[in-house]
């Protein structure tokens, strides 16, 4: 679990993030929406301790990030799986190389076992025969895939997702949701995923929280997002032309 | 104020750079990558150049010598003097800043707009010990590159002198020969360290810390490369007058 207490963050004299409180479970996929600027990147790269806040704290399971001392933080990144926007593969290794850095990097494992974990969590995000192809040589959904790959070869306890269907088809994007999700629950890990699309929201949204200029107006669930009558939420939701005639058909058909 | 910021950000660079050091087993993996990339791969252009250069020392210092009583020999000596002492460690490490330094600050930068350096940072190692010191390391080995372009610069003259017709064989090599001060070597590899050190962090600096997306990775290689040779010329000035005229 991640708990977040009364963050805030500025950079200059623009303050981005006004006091966020909220938490988010274990064993859930935790979605982050808002619109484009609305502060959700930079809550997550708070929460990554990419950012430091200047006010609040952030727990992971119940020890603050703003205590720990640099090896402590070391050790916890070493629990967490980044699946950024763009992948973020390096370019220079190929995807084998790719998903067995986080073993090389903190592990003493022989190669044929890093190999070996490599080829099961290829095959979980149902990749296969890809291990010597380099990034470039690869759709962005299967860069995606690789990158989840790579995210969760080391059994992290902690996942974050920023934009993890941006620029995919609907359907890839789909994939990637639903496979964000099922790993969530398999491995029983803390999943932040931050988004705009409402698909997400629907899909894997098993808590929600709404920020808006940097302020938290909202959370609950998926299923509670579209009953609810904040005004914030049915702005967000309903900006979307084709939720807005969903809503429009079931008002007419009463 | 700028100027003040970034050369503090440039030593706290240094700081972060050698502490919390990378596996030993990965850091000498990406070091071996590095001597491929940053001096093998330039032993080719700083060949030709050296060869080339050499020989047109040699034919001007020839060309120049209208003087019957000046000795055939001070062609073979202006070569040597002028390949060891500022040919080989200054002009080759300006081309060095041309073709390392916009390597490095390119392929750093293109990792910053692709967040892979995030993707480092991330997973709690030290992006700038993983990134930059491997490249420190490997250009290390830069002074044999200069040793490589001494030796052909000097070839080069040699040819050109001997077949160009200016000058003898024996002639020439008396001239190499001719008030050989030692001190010179150390004077030459000395500036050699100075500029490798630069040539490795400064292009460096430049990729790490750029923002934006492509276009400012080029800007960036264009400022390191600016930045780089003005650093080698600035440092190569302050050397010369401590270690030369005292």
């Amino acid at each position: 679990m991640i708990k977040v207490e009364d963050v805030h963050k500025s950079f200059g004299d623009e303050e981005i993030l006004k006091g966020i409180t909220t938490e988010f479970d274990k064993g859930k996929t935790n979605l982050i929406i808002g619109q484009s600027g609305s502060g959700k990147t930079v809550l997550l790269k708070c929460l990554l301790g990419l950012f430091r806040p200047e006010q609040g704290r952030i727990y992971y399971e119940d020890k603050a990030i703003q205590n720990m001392d640099d090896e402590e933080q070391r050790k916890l990144r070493e629990e967490i799986g980044m699946l950024f926007q763009g992948g973020a593969l390096f370019d220079s290794m190929n995807i084998e190389e790719n998903v067995m850095f986080p073993l090389r990097m903190f592990t003493k494992q022989k190669k044929a076992d890093m190999l070996e974990r490599v080829n099961e969590v290829l095959k979980r995000v149902n990749l296969e025969n890809v291990n010597k192809k380099f990034p470039a040589e690869i759709s962005g959904g299967m860069q995606k895939r690789v990158s989840i790959a790579r995210a969760i070869v080391n059994k992290p306890k902690f996942l974050f997702c920023d934009e993890p269907n941006s620029g995919l088809d609907p359907k890839t994007a789909t994939l990637i949701d639903t496979l964000i999700q099922e790993i969530t629950h398999e491995y029983d890990i803390t999943t932040v995923v931050v988004t705009h699309d409402m698909n997400s929201v629907m899909e894997i949204g098993e808590k929600v929280v709404l920020l808006k200029h940097g302020k938290l107006v909202w959370q609950g669930t998926n299923q509670e997002i579209f009953k609810t009558d904040n005004e914030d939420v049915t702005n967000f939701v309903y900006s979307s032309d084709l939720f807005k005639k969903i809503r429009d058909v079931q008002l007419k058909e009463g | 104020m700028k100027y003040l910021q970034d050369i503090g950000s440039y030593f706290l660079m240094l700081k972060r750079v050698f502490g919390s050091f990378t596996k030993t087993s990965v850091l000498r993996h990406l070091i071996f990558k590095e001597i491929n990339d940053l001096i093998i791969s330039s032993l080719g252009i700083v060949a030709f150049i050296s060869f080339f250069v050499g020989g047109v020392v040699a034919i001007q210092t020839a060309l120049n010598m209208d003087n019957p009583l000046i000795p055939k020999s001070l062609i073979g000596f202006a070569t040597r003097q002028s390949v060891v002492l500022e040919f080989a460690p200054t002009f080759i490490s300006i081309i060095m800043a041309g073709k390392v330094g916009s390597f490095i600050t390119s392929s750093i930068g293109s990792m910053r707009v692709t967040e892979q350096i995030d993707a480092l940072e991330v997973m709690g190692i030290n992006s700038l010990n993983y990134l930059v010191f491997p490249k420190i390391v490997a250009l290390m080995f830069y002074p044999f590159v200069i040793v490589f372009s001494m030796f052909l610069g000097i070839m080069g003259g040699w040819v050109a002198g001997v077949y160009g017709g200016f000058a003898s064989s024996s002639d020439f090599i008396a001239g190499l020969q001719e008030d050989f001060i030692p001190y010179h070597l150390f004077y030459a590899f000395f500036k050699t360290f100075v500029f490798s050190f630069i040539l490795a962090t400064v292009p460096s600096w430049q990729g790490y810390y750029m923002k934006g997306g492509a276009l400012e990775v080029g800007k960036a290689s264009t400022n390191s490369f600016v930045w780089t040779s003005v650093l080698i010329i600035a440092a190569n000035y302050i050397i010369t007058q401590l270690l030369l005229s005292a």
